[in-house]
């Protein structure tokens, strides 16, 4: 595409490069602190090692993650997520504890679509809130954040719920073709929502919609059916990670499943170079920045660094990724900077 | 011909106009009936329901959400929002109690916890402002700052033994009829009227409301739109941990897992007391009663004793869902 | 139109012009990128006159007055206020040095009272809070001493834009600063609004306040002005004395070309004829939406270009939006070739190859962060759905027919949107929907805020269209161009269609009476 930067070009240009360097340099500490981190060994068939446990550890927060990028692009957000993936384990659990053998594959299938079905549902209520009624997203998403977690406590009635079925489990620790099940799977999502929006013109359109709603609605978009969408993708694959967390556990707390994962979602997405004000995305950014954020997770244990100052580093991370960006961000949109504060919607342009 | 084109489309809403308060009254006035309207049922399905005292006591619970909540709403005002609060009130008792177990006087102890949330405020406001981060991120930040401090400072929850701490706790002032209401509800109360004179009656107030509508214009009317940004946030950050204060208080003691997810009810309230969060539209009276609305589910609950916890979570979303929906239908009217 | 005004104020202007300038800026450039936006311009402005500042958009002329009050800031060059030199860094700098602003995007804000907006600020105080009720007082005096009717405790956003522009004005006013800019002030208010604001603009002139007039008006320039100051591509071409410069020796100045270009295009229009033979294309009966426009009947014939004139709110957006389905009728209905149809969606009308170019591009039309490319197919690819993409092949090669065909520069398909001028960026929204290949073109305000070469280009491109068959719907509040252009007239005011009649010998003052009915005739017969 001559009138669009190619894939190679975008990924030299300034936007990819610093969530790249930045999940380089974790590796490199990484690897200074524990010289076996970049071991991988293969064994019983299945590749083992820490880099592999990263990419299994980041399924989640990169499936939700996905379905983020696309709701921001069209300026919204999903805070609900979190409660989505609670509901999801809720839903999928109870359903096999429930039915009349708790073990077999079958029921398996049928929870986990189950599952998915609700959380399309639950999508969908999103989507109605902010484009037909058009209540603005982060309201819209809050309310089923709030209520979200009390209907996946009344699922569950209250109770932590333990299931016993193999093939459940293997969503969060099987494997095939020797890589984790969790990591497949959310890179299958990676590629057909990469494909849906790059190879089509949805990609496009979304932008259109995120930077312009008004102006694509009389361009003959079809804003409302764009917005809808990108908020069912988002609760299905809420939904998806609630499945992977529950089967990590083999059981569901209501209370603490997905607990802040939209926030690390959201934070996955900033890294990787999306604005939260909407436009322009990158899916590709948004699966360096879930890496990015697994791995850092990894790192602060791996050091030495004490479990209780986790937080302090969290937020010493978001601080220097978006100090990064921002003068970058700045420079992509050639705004002027005058000694004084100028708020970028006084953009400046020849005229 | 001169008047020609002047409005003519305010003519019949003038007329209506003249018959109900001025809009910008409407959005509280119905959380408080709806409040009004709480209250009243409570107490015609349960017994002591619709005493005083329990309106009272209602103040003095949720004392601490009322000071988080003003201070949230300054921010909203703006067309911002500050995740750190609940944070930031749990820094504020971790500190309080590990100094007052250090041995320092309780005014420094409040000096310092004060300093504490101010300057984190101040820092967030900074990064908004004159780097450009939004709000959500910023605050984003915070929040994690001030837990990550916490657990820093203590894992485990220190208890408040210091006297006079536990006298401001406990003291409180009776009024006729019998009825107490404690110091600390005083406190929230006078912080609710500061509040409203500062943004209807000042000029840093009115900016709060110009930002709100239109920041860029502020900008380029003069006003001084660096200074209340920055400020905003700097008077959230006060609030918070005015507010941890007073959840100290109300707990005495400190602990590092305090107030998580409180963040969301300061906003529930806020939202719920029917200021718009795109900025520029509410009144922090609203904010309070959008307070003493959630605290009575609360007594709804534990007066009931059969429903369960859960339910408080539910009914919280479906009241904030339909006040939203109220001010959409309110605001396509007047656009 | 008198080129002379030798009212008393006039003559004594010319004494001030050997005094010190009350602001003098030298030799101002700003970079922006690799844009050169100002190159050396000068500007002398003195105190008691009405300068223009004048030039087509790209010119500079916005650039300047933002280095003025300090919204950029300037490479080189200096400025000097009252002979001392000053450094803006912000508007609030350039406001305490006397100098006030009103942009032509109305800068206020709409939850606040329009007192509050006038006073945002400077509030009077007592004891340190504010007095609301001196507040008002004060806001409702200053808009009286401008004759105007506007309520102080009333919400602005209540208001419509023209009304909101003018409380913008009064509080430049109210700031009794020394020198005063209006940037594009009347491209909202009618011919009696804008008259109000030349009597403020004289008052102020005789106090001794230098005013700077941006506009693309130039009747109203030589109306008010006293000096200009010519900018092009960034350049002082000329410092001028308007009353002895003729408006073709100023629009020579300004576009380097002749005003001949237009005078063609005149005689041509006026050699066509529309076929008005056979069914109509589109015909609307008693459409209507409640607040919105009265029911009104309308055909349109191929290859036939309709003009809808009427003052600023008399409803033309609004009709031209009910043809299109932006907006959903709520009586009457629309025939698109004879087959009723009901367009509950601006996708159902583009389908239909019916086209509708909004007025408020920034709003309504350009979608900055994208390209240029991806702006222009915008529609072509909406109408595909998202499942079918534009080919590669098709895409350059309708961008580059469309980038020559309209002149859009820069000729870069990769081009970001809104570093566009608001020319270009109007000829790719046109292109947008020519790209459409409509049957059924509507233009709501197309050459709005555009140069007077892109201008010529626009009306000269619609007139082509017509010729070739398509049907045009064209909307301006610039009545000459309506006139210049049109087969047929509908005349609105006030919502409500009032008049049709074929554009023949039919001259601007003949429309203007239409729209003022009987009270004209009879304010004429007292004259």
């Amino acid at each position: 595409m001559t009138d669009r930067p190619t894939v190679a070009q975008r990924l030299l240009g300034s936007q990819l490069v610093w969530p790249v360097l930045a999940l380089a340099m974790l590796l490199v500490v990484n690897v200074i602190a524990t010289p076996t981190f970049f071991n991988i060994r293969m064994q019983d068939g299945h590749l083992y090692g820490p880099l592999v446990d990263i990419a299994r550890n980041s399924a989640p927060i990169l499936l939700v993650a996905l379905g983020m990028t696309l709701v921001i692009a069209t300026r919204g957000i999903d805070l609900s997520v979190g409660a989505i993936a609670a509901i999801s384990g809720a839903v999928a659990c109870t359903q096999i504890v429930d039915s009349s053998d708790q073990g077999a594959f079958a029921t398996a299938i049928i929870a986990c679509t189950t599952a998915v079905a609700v959380c399309a549902l639950l999508g969908l209520w999103n989507g109605f809130l902010v484009s037909v009624l058009g209540i603005q997203p982060i309201i819209a998403t809050l309310v089923l954040m709030v209520a979200g977690r009390g209907l996946a406590q009344l699922v569950t009635s209250g109770q932590i719920t333990t299931v016993n079925n193999e093939t459940f489990s293997n969503l969060a620790s099987g494997f095939v073709l020797t890589l984790p099940i969790a990591i497949i799977g959310a890179l299958a999502v990676f590629a057909l929502a990469a494909a849906l929006t790059r190879r089509t013109a949805l990609g496009m359109l979304i932008e259109a919609v995120g930077i312009n709603p008004e102006a694509s609605r009389l361009a003959g978009v079809r804003s409302r059916t764009i917005i809808w969408t990108v908020y069912v993708f988002s609760g299905l694959c809420a939904g998806l990670a609630g499945l992977i967390i529950a089967a990590n556990t083999n059981s569901v707390n209501a209370n603490s499943l997905g607990l802040f994962i939209e926030l690390d979602a959201i934070l996955a997405v900033v890294i990787g170079g999306t604005s939260l004000a909407g436009g322009r995305f990158s899916l590709l950014g948004t699966l360096v920045g879930a890496l990015f954020i697994t791995t850092l997770a990894r790192t602060i244990p791996n050091v030495g660094i004490p479990s209780e100052a986790n937080y302090l580093f969290k937020a010493l991370v978001v601080v220097v990724v978006c100090l990064l960006q921002s003068p970058a961000a700045r420079h992509a949109l050639r705004v002027r900077r005058p000694r004084a504060v100028v708020p970028v919607s006084v953009k400046a342009g020849p005229a | 011909m001169s008047t020609a084109t002047m409005p003519v489309t305010s003519s019949a809403w003038d007329r209506v106009r003249g018959l109900t308060p001025p809009s910008r009254y409407l959005p509280v006035l119905a959380t408080f009936a709806l409040f009004v309207g709480m209250f009243g049922a409570g107490g015609i399905r349960y017994e002591g329901f619709a005493d005083p005292q329990v309106f009272l006591s209602l103040l003095l619970d949720n004392s601490f959400l009322i000071v988080l909540a003003v201070g949230m709403t300054f921010v909203i005002l703006t067309g911002g929002i500050d995740l750190s609060v609940g944070s930031v009130v749990a820094l504020s008792t971790v500190i309080a109690a590990k100094t007052l177990e250090m041995g320092w006087s309780p005014y420094l102890s409040v000096a310092a916890v004060l300093l504490t949330g101010t300057i984190l405020g101040l820092l967030m406001g900074l990064l908004i402002h004159y780097l450009d981060i939004q709000p959500f991120i910023a605050t984003l930040a915070g929040m994690f700052l001030a837990r990550g401090l916490c657990y820093i400072i203590s894992v485990e929850a220190i208890p408040i033994r210091d006297e006079t701490f536990s006298d401001w706790a406990f003291k409180s002032a009776t009024l006729p009829g019998g009825y107490y209401i404690g110091y600390t509800s005083i406190f929230a109360l006078v912080v609710v009227a500061v509040a409203a004179y500062v943004l209807a009656r000042t000029r840093f107030g009115r900016t709060v409301y110009a930002i709100g509508g239109s920041e860029s214009s502020a900008l380029l009317m003069g006003l001084r739109v660096a200074f209340t940004k920055v400020g905003v946030y700097v008077i959230s950050g006060f609030c918070a941990s005015l507010g941890g204060l007073l959840f100290a208080l109300y707990t005495l003691s400190g602990y590092s897992l305090n107030a998580v997810g409180m963040e969301l009810d300061a906003i529930a309230a806020v939202v719920i007391g029917g200021t718009l969060l795109t900025g520029g539209r509410g009144l922090v009276v609203g904010s309070l009663v959008g307070v003493l609305v959630l605290g009575t589910i609360q007594t709804f609950i534990s007066f009931d004793g059969t429903l369960n916890s859960w339910w408080t979570r539910i009914v919280i979303g479906v009241l904030v869902l339909v006040f939203v929906i109220i001010q959409r239908l309110m605001t396509r009217r007047q656009t | 139109m008198t080129q002379m005004d030798l009212t008393p104020a006039a003559t004594d202007l010319t004494a001030d012009h050997r005094g010190t300038p009350v602001i003098e800026m030298e030799g101002i450039s700003i970079t922006f990128g690799s844009v050169r936006a100002l190159d050396g311009v000068s500007l002398k402005l003195h105190a008691g006159e009405v300068h223009a500042l004048m030039g087509e958009n790209g010119a500079g002329k916005s650039t300047l007055i933002k280095a003025l009050t300090g919204v950029y800031t300037i490479d080189s060059g200096r400025i000097t206020v009252a002979g001392e030199p000053h450094e803006f860094s912000s508007p609030a700098a350039s406001q305490a040095a006397g100098i006030s602003t009103v942009y032509q995007e109305v800068n206020l804000v709409p939850n606040l009272t329009v007192a509050e907006n006038m006073m945002l600020g400077r509030e009077p105080r007592r004891f340190g809070s504010i007095n609301t009720r001196a507040m008002n007082r004060q806001a409702g005096e200053t808009l009286a001493g401008l004759g105007l009717d506007i309520d102080p405790t009333s919400m602005l956003g209540a208001h419509p834009i023209a009304v909101q522009q003018l409380v913008a004005i009064a509080r430049a006013v109210d700031v009794e600063a020394r020198v005063l800019i209006l940037d594009e002030p009347t491209s909202s208010l009618d011919a009696d609004e804008a008259a109000k604001l030349f009597e403020v603009m004289r008052r102020l002139r005789e106090q001794g306040v230098a005013i700077v007039f941006v506009s693309h008006f130039l009747d109203q320039v030589y109306e008010i002005a006293d000096r200009m100051t010519i900018l092009r591509n960034g350049r002082l071409v000329g410092e001028r004395v308007v009353a002895e410069t003729t408006q073709l020796e100023l629009v020579k100045l300004m576009i380097g070309r002749e005003l001949e270009a237009l005078e063609r295009l005149d005689r041509e229009v006026a050699a066509t004829e529309a076929d008005e033979s056979g069914s109509p294309v589109l015909k609307a009966i008693g459409i209507g939406r409640k607040g919105s426009v009265e029911a009104f009947d309308l055909e349109l014939y191929d290859g036939e270009v309709i003009g809808i004139a009427g003052l600023l709110g008399s409803g033309r957006t609004e009709l031209a939006r009910l043809l299109f389905g932006a907006d959903s009728a709520d009586v009457g209905e629309l025939k698109v070739r004879s087959t009723r149809r009901r367009f509950r969606s601006p996708r159902h009308a583009i389908d239909r190859k019916i086209a509708f170019s909004s007025e408020d591009r920034k709003a309504e039309g350009v979608v900055g962060d994208l390209t240029v490319a991806d702006n222009m197919l915008l529609a072509l690819q909406a109408s595909r759905g998202w499942l079918r993409p534009i080919p590669q092949a098709t895409r350059t090669k309708l961008v580059e027919e469309y980038i020559q065909a309209l002149d859009i520069r820069p000729a870069d398909p990769a081009a970001l949107m809104r570093n566009l001028s608001g020319g270009n960026q109007q000829k790719v929204l046109l292109a947008r929907w020519l790209i459409t290949e409509p049957e059924v073109l509507i233009l709501d305000e197309p050459t709005r805020g555009i140069d007077i070469g892109a201008k010529a280009q626009i009306q000269q491109l619609v007139a082509d269209l017509a010729r070739k068959g398509m049907s045009v719907v064209f909307i301006s509040a610039e009545l000459e161009e309506v006139l210049r252009l049109s087969d047929r007239l509908v005349v609105m005011r006030d919502r409500r269609k009032i008049a049709e009649r074929p554009n023949q010998d039919v001259s601007v003052s003949d429309v203007l009476e239409i729209i003022a009915g009987e009270a004209r005739a009879e304010e004429d017969s007292r004259d």
